[in-house]
């Protein structure tokens, strides 16, 4: 299956080359910072909640191939919530750097949305076989962080929405079954 | 007090803005001798010209006008909060189809002299339609420059001779859930949408009742058929799609208050040195705009509204 990946590279691909081609086309809307900014963070969560999907699929069937997609999904799911942080920083806040530390210090929302990337952030330098293989049981249990991770980043959307979030609302009900599955026992 | 004179043209006159902005399409079209490629941007142009709800006839400028340049029609009508229709800013515009706005008629009652349904017709004849450019700042950090066409809230409230107990109005949304498909999920907010204000600040002359924008009707996103506009307030107070109107001894409760006490006061004065809970008021984006601005206290109108508010403590009034 020497396809498998470059076609998952390139379909995890297509929504930041949609987000640019829109942009550059006024198809995100009247406020396209905004929207580009809040796109690229559904998408991390997106590819995030897949990832963990197929993580949980092979852990229960035994069926072993999806495993080779969770550091690809789980490195672009960090180069999404990258740009989305890196967007907040430049195009929306313009390198304000004193609004910035008002947001983390008073804006929980913020600091929750940060702790999840720092944690992605961990996992991205740590996803080489070389990290794998000095960390050993430690990489497990670090990866494992991205339980925490995801929920972590749910809230941050459920706390910017004004009232529910309907797309917090999915995730939420997507993360918990794969949270209920990855702690029941492995099969035999 | 410093009132502008907005220019004596109302926009309305101006070319369509649809039109204008095409342009610079136009010129290089034509400076390409493209001649096959013209026509056809054109008849594009013209239907999306087209597209708007009628033109309103007889719209006078109005006091308060603004150098500022306008936010375009296209942002105007397609990006919005009415939740109505859906919790995203592009859902009211895919659903605001389904609202009918003829026949319409808006019951006022309360503490007024001869209440009773008026229909949107007699609303019309009440005071000549003008041509208001107001800021509108949405407590979500965002604003905008609209060209609004209505007349006083004052004109409608004289007509109907609030009496001495009349203190508070209370505005209320159409509630039909077939029409408006948003309220069909009771958990996005408590439906219907109330909105209120204090019998002062439903006198004071920038407080309006819009029925159109860019000169003509207004598209049924922003509130159709009849909306209030209270530029020195976050724009949620500027209740759409009216049906009551009720004059209150005591201050009703108003959705977002009913929502989040602690994140929408009843005044929800525009106001820079206040936060959100969970953001800064402190700047906001002009649609249309790269880099954010600096918020004015009363959005920008602190000299026509800052004397109704003396004496209270500036924390109180989000």
């Amino acid at each position: 299956m020497r396809w498998l990946k470059p076609s998952v590279f390139l379909l995890c691909s297509l929504p930041l080359l949609w987000l640019v081609w829109s942009g550059l086309h006024g198809g995100l809307g009247a406020n396209p910072i905004e929207a580009a900014m809040h796109e690229l963070g559904h998408w991390a969560l997106r590819l995030l909640l897949l990832g963990l999907a197929l993580n949980i699929l092979s852990r229960h069937s035994g069926w072993r191939r999806p495993m080779q997609l969770r550091r690809m999904l789980g490195l672009f799911a960090f180069a999404y919530a990258l740009l989305h942080l890196l967007v907040y920083i430049t195009l929306d806040q313009f390198f304000d750097l004193p609004a910035i530390l008002e947001d983390l210090r008073f804006r929980p929302y913020i600091l929750i949305g940060l702790s999840a990337w720092l944690i992605l952030l961990a996992m991205a330098i740590t996803s080489t076989r070389h990290w794998q293989r000095r960390l050993g049981r430690r990489w497990a249990r670090l990866h494992r962080l991205v339980y925490v991770a995801v929920p972590l980043a749910i809230t941050h959307n459920f706390m910017v929405a004004k009232t529910i979030s309907p797309e917090a609302m999915v995730y939420t009900a997507l993360f918990i079954p794969l949270l209920i599955l990855r702690l029941l026992p492995r099969r035999a | 007090m410093l009132i502008k004179r907005p220019d004596p043209i109302p926009s309305s006159a101006i070319t369509d803005e649809a039109i204008y902005r095409e342009r610079r399409r136009f010129l290089g079209q034509f400076a390409l001798g493209g001649g096959a490629l013209l026509l056809p941007g054109l008849l594009a142009a013209q239907a999306r010209a087209e597209a708007r709800p009628p033109k309103l006839e007889g719209v006078v400028p109005g006091p308060f006008g603004s150098e500022e340049s306008l936010t375009s029609y296209q942002d105007i009508t397609s990006y919005n909060n009415f939740y109505e229709f859906g919790t995203d800013k592009g859902d009211p515009k895919k659903h605001a189809q389904l609202l009918r706005t003829r026949p319409w008629s808006v019951m006022v009652e309360g503490e007024v002299a001869r209440p009773g349904p008026i229909d949107i017709e007699d609303i019309l004849k009440l005071h000549p339609l003008e041509e208001r450019i107001y800021r509108m700042r949405c407590v979500e950090a965002w604003s905008m420059v609209i060209p609004w066409v209505g007349f006083p809230l004052a004109a409608l409230l004289k007509h109907a001779e609030p009496n001495s107990r009349a203190r508070y109005v209370e505005f209320t949304t159409l509630h039909d859930p077939e029409q408006m498909p948003g309220q069909r999920d009771r958990r996005i907010l408590p439906w219907p949408y109330v909105e209120g204000l204090r019998i002062d600040e439903a006198m004071h002359p920038l407080c309006i009742l819009a029925v159109g924008l860019y000169g003509h009707e207004l598209p049924n996103q922003n509130g159709a058929p009849l909306r209030l506009v209270v530029p020195w307030k976050y724009g949620f107070k500027s209740i759409k799609s009216i049906v009551r109107i009720r004059l209150l001894e005591a201050a009703p409760t108003t959705t977002w208050q009913q929502l989040s006490p602690r994140e929408y006061g009843f005044y929800a004065n525009v106001n820079p040195e206040v936060d959100h809970p969970r953001w800064s008021q402190r700047r906001e984006r002009r649609i249309g705009e790269l880099r954010r601005r600096d918020t004015l206290p009363f959005n920008g109108y602190a000299e026509e509204v800052a004397h109704l508010y003396q004496g209270m403590d500036p924390k109180t009034l989000f």
